[in-house]
């Protein structure tokens, strides 16, 4: 009763067996061990699960993982460069973005595809692109700032 | 030049690298070999008493590893507030009776998660239903069912707390307000649900890696409910995805995961889905509030009676603790020359109703705020003038509970009468409500019964100057072991980064009470100043023998230089010292050791801050819908120690207070929650986030580390209030009950519409 999935995480491809039932979410922390992404509502309604499947954020609760077959999905573990942070996770933390960090990946997920779509995002658009997150610490704000940062070009990405 | 080297300087938050590059490691993604996956059965009745609960099935089917009831307990009852057994009223797996939906009757122990989950559905309960009583004012009548054995009309306790003379003074009044409010619930929304890991080995040693506030309380009752020894317990903490209140008593996943273990010998891990979240765990209280507030005409407040009826839900927890403190809060921030207040706490078949960031304060502060506009615009005074005239000053006692000794109170109220000057005239249908609040720097009364000091700390330091702190204090996402690292390296003179802090691990730290009622920067950073200056003085011996300096001289290190504090040019490296210290001492590793324990037993906190917000709202009068659109707050919680962190809290609360304020609730019928989905579960999300501003105040407090004080919950308190107040203002309506959904301003407006019509009509 078991299919293969072949799948394509952080560059890494991957042959698993798994039930026709089993989430992407469930593939990503229990069969890969990437538990970087995090598990908070059970019904696509908080957004801490979110990765980026095939370039577009995705509520990986929400999705079957044998629906992401052929696909390539980028997890919060796959964002820093060697052992340089991206210019996100860089900005998050100095503008204290962070507190318990239990929305953080998600948040970083979306606010990734968020600016490679549309790297000039203005407040407005920054503040809709993570209106499906829940953060129940930092009240946003400190989000939009650290946002804002970034597309004003405050931090350099490393190639 | 600032007086400090490390505090109040802009620092990335310690364990930051973790969670944003998705390393962190919460008690969720723990997993050890050869765990087991726990799942908890819970009544589906508010009411009932246990017949039978036949496990059979369940422990026979194939996966599933233990199953335990109520009878696999050691049949105590539990409660946080030690002191007082007759509060201790919980057993966690109800042995004969369930007192509301979701109290735990059995957990399983199975191979995976959908086993367990399975093997739930084969035990079967045999209950037989009682009457239920939701309503705490149903709850007090002689007709209510009774909850828990021996409780006349389900009142859980009471609280009473008077000075001056209060039926005196109210007739010296020149005029006397009489308002009723309602507050409703709120549910935490931590976004790491409650988890535990229980691993119970062959040695009878319990280790358990859990969720929570309060390793050190954890491990506590714990030994109380499994009959072992503490020492016998460790309660790891790991990463901590949110607390606000939810997570420092013992709770289902922690309980069931230890017993479950126990029995096998193997780790058990269980983790609360959304769902028992919301209905399942705690909450904060909806209070009934009946207040009467008397002035003279010039707007001295002379005397306050407030009445409140708790919803306490099945147990004691800490609503003990939320009852008393919302009557204290209600004469905060000012000078009431006489205060009486009666507090009722009731059993209710609901979930039970505890501690929640804020901690009643932001229930008294809403009612309070609101009633005190009201008396002002009776008056013909300006708001900001009424509490300026009655609010606390520095060295103010409050009389039988309270020193305040730092207060900003005033320099905050002048900051935003400026800012509400700076927004000059508004347009129409919009307003700015102000309110003002205190809170708390951590309590002081010890209901908990620890021989322990609250705080302690141990400060170590190694061969290379690098330094280790060991504090019982937990890191839940708040950034308290920022705040401590920033502390120590103050004290010590080093830089942050040479710092290294181990929390909340009770196997190899202090005990400390915790994090909660926002007592850690004051009490725990107290422990580890003085952990740091302990250890600092060893150094200071051999560094005073190397410099061959005069007695009557005094030495400091600042940014790793040891020297004169007279002539800082004078002096040797720290580093060398460290080296020549352990050398010195037999090899012997530097360790200091702090703690502290507030004074001035019988009295709340310690210490208090103080602040204003003023909220500014747009009202639309044709749907009752209204934006938030500026929150603007002048804070006064001493010496800034982190000030990334202050910001964080501060924004943070205007999201969680605001959501109190505008949406949160969790109306239940007929004991049901009718909204345990957070998609159900309305919130403040990003596009309804008003721009925020803080206007820090600089005060010092005599009591705090550096001069800090409280700096996480105070801010939780004012913005229902500051809501409330500023709707009035943009549209003259005013709602009494939380939360004020557009629906009730829509309602209001139509009513005073009807009534304005009448006026007209017979005018005509």
């Amino acid at each position: 009763m078991k299919e293969i999935l072949k799948i394509k995480v952080n560059g890494q491809s991957h042959e698993l067996l798994v039930k026709p039932k089993t989430l992407l979410l469930e593939v990503l922390r229990d069969h890969l061990g990437l538990t970087g992404t995090k598990r908070a509502c059970d019904s696509g309604a908080c957004g801490a699960c979110t990765v980026i499947l095939d370039g577009m954020a995705v509520k990986s609760c929400s999705i079957l993982a044998l629906q992401a077959d052929g696909s390539e999905v980028m997890t919060i573990e796959g964002l820093a460069t060697g052992n340089e942070l991206h210019p996100l996770q860089k900005a998050f933390l100095d503008h204290g973005a962070v507190q318990c960090g239990f929305c953080t990946p998600g948040m970083l997920m979306s606010s990734k595809a968020m600016l490679d779509e549309n790297p000039k995002a203005n407040k407005q658009q920054i503040k809709e692109g993570i209106d499906g997150h829940i953060c129940r610490c930092t009240g946003y704000n400190s989000l939009v700032r650290a946002i804002t940062d970034v597309v004003k070009g405050e931090y350099k990405e490393v190639k | 030049m600032s007086k400090y080297s490390v505090i109040g300087t802009r620092v990335n938050m310690v364990g930051g690298t973790d969670k944003v590059t998705g390393n962190a490691k919460y008690t969720t993604d723990i997993n050890l070999p050869g765990m087991l996956y726990g799942k908890i059965l819970r009544s589906p009745h508010p009411h009932a008493k246990i017949l039978r609960i036949d496990t059979r099935k369940a422990e026979k089917m194939v996966g599933v590893k233990a199953v335990v009831t109520g009878k696999d307990t050691i049949g105590k009852k539990q409660g946080i507030w030690r002191r007082f057994p007759e509060l201790c009223d919980e057993e966690i797996l109800c042995r004969t009776k369930v007192r509301f939906i979701g109290d735990p009757v059995a957990s399983v122990a199975a191979i995976d998660e959908d086993t367990a989950e399975e093997a739930l559905e084969l035990i079967k309960v045999d209950y037989e239903v009682l009457p239920a009583v939701f309503d705490p004012m149903e709850a007090i009548t002689e007709e209510a069912p009774q909850i828990h054995e021996g409780v006349e009309l389900n009142i859980n306790v009471n609280r009473h707390i008077e000075w001056g003379n209060v039926d005196d003074a109210f007739k010296k009044c020149d005029h006397i307000r009489e308002d009723q409010f309602v507050c409703s619930s709120q549910a935490h929304m931590c976004m790491e649900t409650h988890c535990a890991i229980a691993s119970f080995d062959y040695n009878g040693k319990l280790t358990v890696w859990t969720s929570t506030q309060s390793s050190y309380y954890i491990q506590v009752l714990l030994m109380g409910m499994l009959g072992m020894r503490e020492g016998d317990i460790r309660v790891i903490n790991p990463y901590t995805g949110g607390g606000f209140g939810s997570k420092f008593e013992l709770d289902s996943a922690q309980f069931c995961a230890s017993l479950l273990s126990k029995k096998v010998c193997k780790p058990v891990k269980i983790v609360l889905n959304r769902m028992e979240e919301f209905t399942a765990t705690k909450r904060r209280t909806p209070m009934y509030y009946f207040l009467k507030l008397g002035a003279k005409k010039d707007g001295t407040l002379l005397a306050k009676e407030v009445r409140v009826i708790t919803e306490g839900g099945a147990y004691t927890a800490m609503g003990a603790t939320a009852l008393y403190l919302t009557g204290f809060f209600s004469s905060f921030p000012y000078k009431y020359p006489n205060y009486r207040y009666d507090g009722y706490r009731a059993y209710t078949n609901t979930q039970t109703s505890s501690a929640m960031r804020g901690f009643g304060a932001p229930q008294s502060t809403f009612v309070g705020e609101s009633q005190l506009d009201m008396m002002a615009d009776d008056l013909g005074i300006d708001p900001i003038e009424i509490r300026r005239k009655n609010g606390m000053t520095p060295d103010y006692v409050v009389p039988g509970q309270a020193f305040i000794q730092s207060c900003g109170l005033h320099q905050c109220l002048d900051k935003i009468e400026a800012h509400i000057k700076g927004r000059g005239k508004l347009p129409p249908n919009r307003g700015i409500g102000i309110a003002a609040y205190g809170f708390m720097s951590g309590g002081i009364f010890n209901w908990f019964d620890t021989p322990y000091a609250f705080s302690a700390a141990i400060v170590k330091i190694n061969i290379d100057g690098k330094v280790d702190v060991f504090t019982g204090a937990n890191e839940i996402g708040q950034g308290s072991d920022t705040t401590l690292s920033l502390i120590c390296a103050e004290e010590l003179g080093v830089n942050f980064d040479d710092i290294r802090i181990h929390s909340a691990d009770t196997g190899i730290c202090p005990a400390d009470l915790g994090a909660w009622g926002s007592r850690q920067t004051l009490m725990s950073g107290n422990a580890v100043k003085m952990a740091a200056a302990d250890a600092k003085r060893q150094l200071m011996e051999f560094a005073a023998a190397k410099l061959g300096v005069n007695i009557v001289y005094d030495l400091d290190i600042k940014d790793g230089w040891i020297h004169l504090i007279d002539r800082p040019e004078r002096g040797v490296s720290y580093f060398d010292i460290v080296k020549a210290a352990i050398r010195g001492k037999d090899g012997e590793t530097i360790i200091g050791r702090g703690h502290y324990t507030p004074h001035r037993k019988g009295m709340i906190s310690p210490a208090y801050s103080f602040g204003i917000q003023a909220a500014e709202v747009e009202v639309d009068p044709e749907t009752g819908k209204y934006k938030l659109l500026r929150a603007t707050t002048a804070h006064d919680s001493g010496q800034v120690i982190n000030p990334v962190g202050i910001e964080g809290q501060l924004e943070g609360a205007i999201m969680m207070a605001g959501g109190y304020g505008y949406c949160e609730d969790q109306p239940h019928e007929n004991g049901r929650i009718l909204n345990p989905a957070i998609g159900d579960y309305q919130l403040i999300r990003s596009l309804d986030m008003p721009e925020t501003n803080i206007l820090e105040i600089d005060t010092y407090e005599p009591e705090g580390p550096f001069g800090a004080k409280e700096a996480g919950e105070g801010l939780t308190n004012p913005t229902a209030g500051a809501i409330g107040n500023a709707i009035y203002k943009a549209v003259g309506v005013r709602i009494n009950t939380l939360p004020i959904t557009p629906e009730k301003v829509f309602k209001a407006l139509k009513e005073k519409e009807k009534k304005e019509k009448k006026k007209k009509k017979k005018k005509k």
